[in-house]
């Protein structure tokens, strides 16, 4: 009886749903590049699970190591992702995580002002500085890479100078009292929950603050940039400047909004690693810069803009993560992790290059 | 409003860069289902006469009347409330979004309260099939397929569909057809006739003879930016357009002149000379 039923209801789910049902909906679903991005996060999570086993690298802790690493570069991925989908790139973001951790180390520390107004401040200048990058990309036409190559030395050069004038040190650091419980918890701490007592079943171990935010940004994200009427605006703005224009969409005011984003969710990976290690180094972050553009590209975002998914960044970012930190779960050579980054990225933008051939070479003709 | 007045007249419309003059005394009266068709070689003024009717310049003078009263664009989207739509040459859609997004990009249709308004994405795909579909084009049927995988017709189709739906009562075409195959222009004039049929104002750009002849009402011709000929369908051959649109130069002349080479010159076409 309930097999019978279970048969007609899919009969009628599949009629109704006309063409797009059976064999061409799963085409269609390999024909979004997160489930290509999540397809690889599958394949590197195995591969390190099997390799990593003897080592912890499933263990609470093992998993914390990396999850902890993908939520620094993940939260800024995500906004770099809606620079890309929108046809611009934001590498000054290497800049702004040492500039914000200077400004929140020099406020609270050094001159002591309260831990939530050094927050407030930080994320202040960092919104000043998106600001700055947005009206010089969308003023002067020049291609972002360029600008926020400029921003990258411009602000790391201003970071070590006031560094420098106002404090004499390059290394700054803050003392438990700079801090409250609430900007720990919040910002830089880190959270283990075990259910039942010391000995009970351990549900995270080591998890740093940063990566509950990266989750939070995730969620808000997504909904930003696919369920709300906004996201339409940024794939238009990559899909086609002059279009999106002509369609009414303020694209100048949109795309110095995505500088903006993107400078404070930088500043908030600086706040959170002051608060956490109590110290902040003026050391520009190049690393950053290429972790945030790999992890992009490896979720699926096409380097010529126009289409991209929230997810896909996440599962991106997440697998950079794994191979970054789980090679040290393995008993392989610590170094051949880049050149898996490196062989990663080729077949990502190969896949993602594919993906848009495909997609707009899918002629009518089929039906 | 009677259907005597034009739903949008140019009145000896000038303008000029500078010192460079492009365009010169530009008459022209379109009425409601009518197709203008503007013909002219590359360099004619042709563009700069569509920008001036779709708000991105500002004539130098003379006034651009709708209904009869005159109108003054400061910017593109002055001409566009006022339901002037341009569709360019590639139909201005974005290949790699589906059509719905696509259709509605700029006024998406929301559903849900004050800030967690979300985008009706069914609602958008209906509408956006629908509109396309009443175009003629009913092999559009799923709205969450991207405007890439639609052929060049379909989404220049797509494209006036849009315009239409949002309002547009005068429909500028630059050169929809140029980038065509021979089935998908008719595709595309077959669209023109059914906004023709729907009683908007067209202006369709092309240098087409052929393109034009099947669609239009009434044909001006465009030369160093004056208007060289302007005549109602049926009282020139289509010899005669190309002859005009040659800048008054005979194709017929220019033919024979390249035979009587040949004759002369043991067979072969004269050598270009730079």
């Amino acid at each position: 009886m309930p097999f019978r039923g279970d048969n007609a209801m899919t009969d009628a789910t599949q009629n109704n749903s006309g063409p797009a049902s059976g064999f061409a909906r799963m085409l269609g679903m390999f024909r979004r590049t997160e489930v290509g991005a999540f397809a690889g996060l599958l394949i590197i999570f195995v591969f390190f699970s099997y390799f990593g086993w003897d080592r912890n690298f499933l263990s609470p802790l093992g998993a914390a190591s990396w999850l902890n690493f993908a939520s620094t570069v993940g939260i800024i991925a995500i906004p770099v992702g809606f620079l890309m989908i929108a046809g611009e790139l934001d590498i000054s973001v290497g800049a702004m995580v040492p500039a914000s951790k200077i400004v929140l180390a020099i406020s609270v520390g050094f001159f002591g002002l309260n831990i939530w107004v050094g927050i407030l401040l930080t994320m202040l200048i960092a919104a000043g500085i998106g600001w700055v990058n947005g009206m010089l990309v969308t003023r002067t036409n020049v291609p972002s890479l360029i600008v926020t190559l400029a921003t990258l030395f411009a602000v790391g050069g201003l970071t070590l100078f006031f560094s420098i004038l106002i404090t004499d040190t390059t290394q700054l650091g803050l003392t438990d009292a700079d801090t409250d419980a609430a900007s720990e918890f919040v910002f830089g701490t880190y959270h283990t929950l075990r259910l039942g007592g010391q000995n009970g079943l351990t549900l995270w171990q080591g998890v740093q603050s940063s990566v509950f935010i990266w989750l939070a940004i995730v969620g808000v994200c997504y909904y930003f940039l696919h369920v709300s009427p906004w996201g339409n605006w940024v794939f238009a703005l990559g899909g086609d400047k002059e279009s999106a224009r002509n369609a009414g969409i303020p694209i100048n005011r949109l795309k110095i909004g995505l500088f903006i984003l993107t400078a404070v969710a930088a500043s908030i990976v600086g706040i959170s690693e002051t608060v956490l290690s109590n110290s902040a180094s003026t050391t520009t972050q190049f690393t950053m810069i290429f972790n945030t553009i790999i992890a992009v590209v490896v979720g699926g975002v096409l380097l010529t803009g126009g289409f991209g998914n929230v997810l896909g960044i996440a599962f991106g970012t997440t697998t950079l993560a794994i191979v970054q930190q789980g090679i040290n779960f393995t008993t392989f050579d610590r170094n051949l992790s880049n050149l898996i980054i490196g062989v990663m990225l080729l077949i990502a933008v190969l896949m993602n290059e594919t993906f848009r051939k495909m997609a707009t070479n899918w002629s009518s003709a089929k039906k | 409003m009677s259907d005597k007045t034009p739903i949008i007249e140019l009145r000896k419309v000038d303008k000029s860069f500078g010192p460079i003059d492009v365009l010169h005394e530009i008459s022209l009266k379109v009425h409601k289902g009518e197709v203008l068709c503007l013909l002219g070689d590359n360099g004619a003024g042709k563009s700069t006469l569509i920008k001036t009717l779709a708000g991105v310049h500002t004539p130098t003078r003379g006034e651009i009347l709708m209904d009869g009263k005159p109108m003054a664009f400061a910017r593109p989207k002055d001409a566009q409330e006022a339901g002037i739509a341009t569709v360019h040459q590639f139909g201005g859609t974005f290949p790699l979004m589906s059509i719905g997004r696509s259709f509605f990009a700029g006024v998406e249709p929301t559903k849900g309260f004050g800030p967690f308004r979300i985008y009706d994405r069914k609602k958008a795909n209906e509408i956006a099939v629908k509109a396309v579909q009443d175009f003629g084009i009913t092999r559009i049927d799923d709205g969450d397929r991207l405007v890439g995988g639609l052929s060049g017709g379909e989404r220049q189709s797509l494209a006036i569909a849009r315009a239409v739906h949002f309002g547009a009562r005068v429909l500028i075409l630059d050169e929809p057809t140029a980038a065509l195959g021979v089935k998908q222009a008719a595709h595309v004039l077959r669209i023109v006739n059914e906004a023709k049929r729907r009683g908007l104002a067209v202006i369709f750009i092309t240098h087409q003879v052929m393109h034009a002849m099947a669609v239009g009402d009434h044909f001006a011709v465009l030369i160093r930016g004056a208007i060289a000929a302007d005549f109602r369908k049926g009282e020139k051959t289509r010899e005669q357009i190309a002859d005009l649109m040659a800048g008054g130069e005979s194709m017929a002349d220019l033919e024979a002149n390249i035979e009587g080479y040949m004759d002369t010159h043991e067979g072969h076409p004269p050598v270009p000379t730079n």
